[in-house]
């Protein structure tokens, strides 16, 4: 090594040649002595603050220009369909409402729905554990596009963006919180319903933050939609357009910016979305603008829905199956030493039914038997269709959970949009794919 | 292994086993013991994979769904298996590509979007073992349909359709990296979600969850794969 090499970090030999490594500042250095005109192969995360995660590009470059662009993913795999196979179907809910952090509702509800169709309970599911579920999605769709335009924001530099962005989602959070208990990963949608109805000021908070989210929607309007330098950032970036959508199998907002309307709540309702009113917003811009907009867009719709769910929700009613084999049978309640099982469930089965208490015991131990088969159920998650595979034997346990993750198909498209672009304009391109990698890896 | 060979060249159709309803939901039959221990029968994973198929009428959009299939290709379909409003088709493998090409080329069918393959590990289906399940949408018709193909684990090859739905290059990337299925002509099958170094393919059922023991308050606890099954 020449003794003139200005930059910090060093660098070291390898079989494939010499890899650089630059930690700011001295790009130009390295660029100009050591390089010169020859392609740089640049690696680009798994740790770096604007891929979204544990995302890894591999670019090739020739001077701004990205020749070659290639995802790596994997970085954080944690077997949750794997360790689904050594649970009961119920424990399911609380793995995989893990993989995709920003929609956990959503993974709940595609799991949910291919078990109640594995159980042949589908039509058995009460109308308000639905009306629930619907609910909880839409205003889940709410916080996860909010993050996608929050982040995609701070990367372009539109700060101001993101902290609005995390003030409303903070808003939607603390909501989750006093509806299910939690604010992430909470396990809410059982198999057969929910696990626990509203508490009895819930829809009030919901109320509450409907109104907060109808003042606050429209700043993110006012803030992108005309503004040049978020214009110049994403018009004409990541482009995609249909035939390219339809080969990579794109679902979600992506499609949509190419101005076909594909909703899955739309062309195979589930959870009755058929009854309610919302249309599927579509641009025709092919590009990250357009799945800016649509996203904005949804968001209103999600809104509207979720309005037409807080009427619906006025009336009282059950939550869960009434097949006592299949219902979880516990409440759950704060009493004076903290979080536990209902007083009044508690009384019912230590002093009044003994078949109350078999059924405790052997749906807690054991889990309930699904009949062998398999299905696939999908959902139109905030990404696009997420699909799930559940195979069963006949047992308490899956043979086989799949997810077919939005994020993970759609992560494909990165080199198609990239290639040919500004190895800015990458992170545009991600960021409109709105890639989780929760979800991606799994 | 003998046992389930006579069960693969049967002919008839094999009943499924009752639903539970019929046999109790916490499949208790003969003598109530509830220790898990007591049922110890051989089992077969999954009997719809084993039984001779569906009989026609299938229903819905189904029976023109697999006419045309089964017109433009030659033999391919081994049977077909409607269940739970599913159809799902399953195909040889040497003729899989020429399966979803139909499914994405004929304007009758036009499946757009295949979603991608998911593996299933049966290992007691000797000869075939793995199973490779591609769900396609046809956003044209509005339906749904699944492909299966089987491959023995002596021979874990299967024929890659990335060169018909591109969209299926990750996801036969993750299917070899988790089951081993070797997916023939497909551009760069890596692992995708382990190390590139890694020993095994994990989603397998040889394959041990791993765990250690967890003591909490003086009981020690096994890990999740070592505990008692009830199934």
């Amino acid at each position: 090594m020449s003794d003139d090499v200005t930059f910090t970090a060093g660098v070291r030999e390898t079989t494939e040649g010499p890899v650089y490594t630059v930690s700011g500042q001295d790009w130009d250095a390295m660029t100009a002595e050591i390089v010169g005109n020859e392609r740089v192969v640049v690696n680009m995360g798994p740790q770096h603050p604007s891929t979204h995660g544990v995302l890894r590009l591999i670019l090739e470059l020739d001077g701004e220009t990205v020749t070659e662009a290639r995802a790596g993913v994997g970085y954080l795999h944690t077997g949750i369909e794997k360790n689904m196979e050594y649970r009961t179907w119920t424990q399911g809910v609380t793995f995989c409402t893990r993989m995709d952090y920003l929609s956990p509702f959503f993974n709940e509800v595609a799991y949910v729905l291919g078990v109640e169709k594995l159980l042949g309970i589908t039509e058995q599911v009460p109308e308000r554990a639905s009306v629930i579920r619907v609910m909880m999605m839409e205003l889940n769709r709410i916080s996860s596009h909010l993050v996608a335009i929050a982040t995609g924001g701070m990367e372009i530099g539109a700060l101001t963006v993101m902290t609005i962005g995390f003030r409303e989602r903070e808003v939607l959070l603390h909501l989750f919180e006093d509806l299910t208990g939690l604010r992430m990963n909470h396990a809410y949608i059982r198999p057969g319903g929910v696990s626990q109805d509203l508490p009895p000021e819930g829809l009030d908070k919901v109320r509450e933050a409907i109104v907060w989210l109808r003042r606050h929607l429209p700043e993110y309007e006012k803030f992108c939609n005309e503004n040049p330098i978020f214009k110049r950032r994403t018009v004409g970036v990541g482009y995609l357009d249909l035939t390219g959508c339809m080969a990579l199998g794109m679902t979600g907002p992506v499609l949509r910016s190419t101005g076909l309307p594909h909703d899955l709540r739309k062309s195979e309702p589930y959870c009755g979305y058929e009854t309610y009113d919302f249309d599927v917003p579509t641009r025709d811009s092919m590009d990250s603008y357009g799945r800016f907009r649509i996203r904005v867009d949804e968001m209103w719709q999600s809104l509207h829905i979720v309005e037409q769910c807080v009427e619906r929700l006025e009336q009282p009613g059950p939550v869960m199956v009434e097949d006592k084999k299949i219902a979880w049978p516990a409440q759950l309640s704060i009493g004076s030493d903290g979080l536990g099982n209902s007083m009044e469930h508690i009384r019912h089965i230590m002093g009044e039914s003994m078949e109350a208490l078999i059924h405790h015991f052997k749906l807690v131990t054991e889990g309930f038997r699904v009949p062998a088969g398999q299905v696939y159920s999908a959902v139109e998650s905030p990404r696009g269709e997420l699909g799930v595979h559940l195979v069963s034997d006949g047992g308490t346990r899956p043979w086989r959970a799949h997810f077919r993750d939005p994020s993970f198909n759609n992560l494909q498209a990165v080199s198609a949009m990239a290639e040919g672009g500004q190895v800015a304009d990458i992170i545009v391109a991600v960021a409109s794919i709105d890639p989780v990698m929760g979800g991606v890896d799994r | 292994m003998s046992e389930n060979d006579s069960q693969l060249e049967q002919s008839t159709p094999q009943p499924l086993p009752p639903h539970p309803k019929e046999r109790g939901a916490f499949g208790t039959h003969g003598s109530g013991d509830t220790s898990g221990f007591g049922g110890l029968v051989r089992r077969v994973a999954n009997p719809a994979n084993l039984a001779a198929g569906t009989p026609r009428p299938y229903g819905s959009y189904f029976d023109g769904v697999v006419d045309t299939l089964s017109e433009s290709v030659d033999g391919g379909i081994e049977k077909v298996v409607v269940d739970r409003d599913e159809l799902t088709v399953f195909v040889a493998r040497d003729k899989l590509l020429d399966v979803v090409t139909t499914l994405r080329d004929d304007p009758t069918l036009r499946f757009e979007m295949c979603l991608g393959v998911n593996g299933v590990h049966y290992p007691d289906e000797s000869g075939r073992e793995l199973h490779a399940v591609y769900p396609f949408l046809s956003i044209t018709h509005n339906r749904r349909l699944r492909i299966e193909v089987t491959a023995p684990d002596a021979d874990p090859h299967v024929p890659s359709i990335v060169s018909v739905y591109p969209s299926n290059n990750w996801h036969e990337r993750e299917t070899w990296d988790f089951y081993g299925l070797v997916f023939d002509g497909h551009p760069a099958l890596t692992r995708i979600e382990m190390p590139d170094d890694w020993d095994g393919h994990p989603q397998r059922k040889d394959y041990p969850l791993g765990g250690i023991d967890v003591e909490y308050k003086g009981a020690t606890i096994p890990p999740p794969d070592e505990r008692r099954r009830y199934s």
